[in-house]
């Protein structure tokens, strides 16, 4: 692809600066072939019209701006869910404070160790879905995830899960500059839930890819909040076989910058995606900007994809949604649903959407719809009359806005630890 | 006692006068009846009763017991006794029937000074008072009015007085949108909570309401004022002959 010099030259001092760390055959070929596509790209800058919402500029610069700890006496989240627990402190995977890496019908080893073997089946996996989502939109924070990360876990999924993984980030360092990547590959018939909470880093660049064969299942609930300087960028890679399933959702609370992307090619038929997110911004003490950008790729016959984006914006937070369905030839019966809105509790904040549609296929279903609005006053009116504090029924309503997102959280248990952290950090925000 | 003096109301928003010296009294324990063409400024009473906004009252008063029941927010309202029975009442996704409720009951008693209820002895309340509504526990768990009939809808409003416990309800054509075995329904729970003390002001057009709860006092309500007041035959005689007689005898 054509890339024009002025664009390749501003974050030249990054790039020239990276040196692909060395390991096993396939894990330096890998890691190679990402740092060629990442040159030929050039990081993104203001210019790019997909970072037209959101600044890439500290998440591409030489060094993290530094992230201050927050001191808080709050419970983790998931903490009373029965999972096993992979640690990684300041983007580093610590085995001594992590459960054993054991679970039937589950595989689960560091990348550092995979990449070390001359051969792997994550090969297949690692940069290649990554790769695959290059198109046609760049991506270039990923590639340069590919090219330099030696943290994550690698996981393979051969059938039901008997509990979640959880993937916990601890910070102890108010500088680390992350990179994690992960790989899920479920194997037919496989079915695990993916759990991700806590503060990473400073600044965090996070690959996530995940392959599911056919009738395989993924859950994904992640946490991103406790850090209110937090500059991270979160790409999601998933390839979609026949029947197979997979479910998405985020929970974004503070932080100044977060862009979560998430591309889904769906490639077998009578498959099913969702992605879901709510996200929560008080601009009052530290600046708020969460962006969520999706792609999904329908490519074949019967599939579904869900995308519910929930945003509750104020004191010059912004949110930012850019979410896209693309149906490609012969991809009939198509369903493809995505709703994104904005609360707003003040006229100082934003909330910036693109939804878009890009159809190939003559039999397909495809709706979306973009909402951004204030309180309704005559729900405020109808619970307040009943005796409601406003302040309180305002709570209320905020949970009611957001209820449509949490409830494509599958587990019970998990979507109720979700609700209550919100419930919280709603109750802590009151104006 | 709620005691309406000359109250004269507007929109905020235009310069339209909706209630023009409206005057009426409703002593403890008693049900009045107010019925009026469409536009005579019925549901505008029960929302500034009530405290909802784009209103602008420009003159008179309202009080219960005595209380000043214009100066307060519309949750101090309600603490202090005052319900209404919405005409539209209005759907909540994703908060659930019972937690609304709870929220209610406890968010007045605290007001108030009280106990909250615990959730033990709330469930043990609402189950009873819901059965005799015919209100089953689905709909308890149900958002609130999410999904709900006409009917339920309505049922509802009826749960929530009966938990909340006022001294004063106003009900907004509670019987709109009902069948002849809802209303019956609706009518029976209102009938429930008449204990010699509960006063009821009640909105209709129609007289089949009003064979199912007893009013004491009817009033005639038209272009923001009560333009004549009687007793339940007057309801009779506006269901033979319409506003039509009434309306040239004041003018």
């Amino acid at each position: 692809m054509a890339v024009s010099k002025a664009k390749s030259a501003a974050p030249d001092a990054r790039l020239a600066a990276i040196i692909s760390p060395v390991g096993g055959k396939w894990a330096s070929e890998a890691r190679k072939s990402a740092l060629t596509r990442l040159h030929d790209m050039g990081l993104p800058t203001r210019r790019d019209e997909y970072w037209k919402f959101t600044r890439p500029d500290e998440l591409t610069k030489a060094d993290a701006t530094p992230a201050t700890l927050l001191e808080t006496d709050e419970k983790p989240v998931f903490c009373d869910i029965d999972r096993l627990r992979l640690v990684f402190v300041d983007g580093v995977f610590d085995p001594d404070i992590s459960d054993q890496m054991a679970m039937e019908h589950v595989e689960i080893e560091p990348l550092a160790n995979a990449a070390e073997k001359d051969i792997h089946w994550a090969r297949d996996i690692y940069g290649v879905l990554e790769n695959s989502g290059q198109s046609p939109v760049n991506r270039p924070l990923a590639a340069l995830n590919t090219a330099t990360a030696t943290q994550g876990m690698v996981i393979r999924v051969t059938g039901k899960a008997p509990r979640p993984i959880c993937l916990h980030y601890v910070r102890t360092s108010e500088t680390a500059d992350a990179v994690v990547h992960h790989i899920v590959k479920v194997e037919a018939g496989g079915d695990v839930t993916l759990l991700e909470n806590g503060p990473a880093a400073a600044r965090i660049n996070k690959v996530l890819e995940v392959d599911i064969a056919d009738g395989g299942a993924f859950h994904h609930v992640r946490t991103q909040g406790r850090d209110h300087e937090r500059r991270a960028a979160a790409h999601i890679f998933a390839r979609l076989g026949t029947e197979s399933s997979f479910k998405s959702f985020s929970l974004t609370v503070n932080g100044a910058l977060t862009r979560n992307e998430c591309v889904i090619e769906i490639l077998g038929d009578n498959a099913h995606a969702t992605i879901a997110g709510a996200a929560v911004g008080d601009g009052k003490t530290h600046p708020f900007h969460q962006d969520d950008t999706v792609f999904i790729t329908h490519d074949a016959v019967n599939c579904e994809s869900r995308q519910v984006f929930k945003k509750v914006l104020r004191n010059g937070a912004t949110g930012v949604f850019q979410g896209k369905i693309l149906v490609k030839p012969g991809a009939q019966k198509t369903d493809g649903y995505q709703i994104s809105q904005g609360l707003m509790l003040d006229d100082d904040s934003q909330f910036l959407a693109k939804p878009e549609l890009e159809i190939y296929a003559d039999d397909v279903a495809c709706s979306h719809g973009s909402t951004v609005g204030a309180i309704d006053a005559d729900a405020l009116f109808y619970l307040m009359s009943r005796g409601i504090p406003r302040a309180q029924a305002t709570d209320l309503l905020v949970l009611s806005f957001l209820a449509a997102a949490l409830e494509e959280i599958e587990n019970e248990e998990i979507r109720k630890d979700i609700f209550g952290r919100l419930e919280a950090w709603i109750e802590r925000h009151r104006n | 006692m709620l005691k309406i003096e000359n109250l004269q109301v507007k929109l905020e928003e235009e310069d339209k006068q909706i209630l023009k010296g409206l005057s009426l009294t409703v002593p403890s324990g008693e049900v009045h009846a107010i019925m009026g063409p469409n536009g005579s400024g019925k549901s505008t009473m029960s929302y500034v009763l009530s405290g909802k906004g784009g209103y602008e009252v420009t003159g008179g008063s309202a009080t219960l017991d005595g209380v000043d029941l214009l100066a307060m927010e519309p949750e101090e309202r309600a603490a202090a006794g005052l319900f209404l029975a919405f005409q539209y009442p209005v759907e909540i996704p994703g908060v659930g029937n019972m937690t609304f409720l709870r929220t209610a009951v406890n968010s007045q008693r605290k007001s108030r000074g009280e106990d909250e209820m615990s959730a033990a002895e709330f469930l043990k309340v609402i189950r009873a008072k819901a059965k005799s509504l015919k209100i089953d526990a689905e709909m308890l768990k149900r958002p609130v009015n999410v999904g709900f009939s006409g009917g339920e809808k309505k049922r509802n409003e009826i749960l929530q007085m009966a938990m909340l416990e006022p001294k004063m309800c106003v009900l907004d054509e509670t019987d709109s949108g009902l069948d002849v075995d809802a209303m019956k329904l609706v009518a029976e729970g209102v009938n429930a909570l008449r204990d010699g003390k509960r006063s009821f002001l009640v909105i209709t057009h129609y007289q089949r309401l009003l064979d199912h709860i007893k009013p004491d006092v009817v009033h005639i309500m038209a272009d923001g004022r009560i333009i004549k007041s009687g007793g339940p035959e007057l309801a009779l005689e506006v269901e033979n002959n319409g506003y039509a007689d009434l309306l040239a005898e004041v003018a």
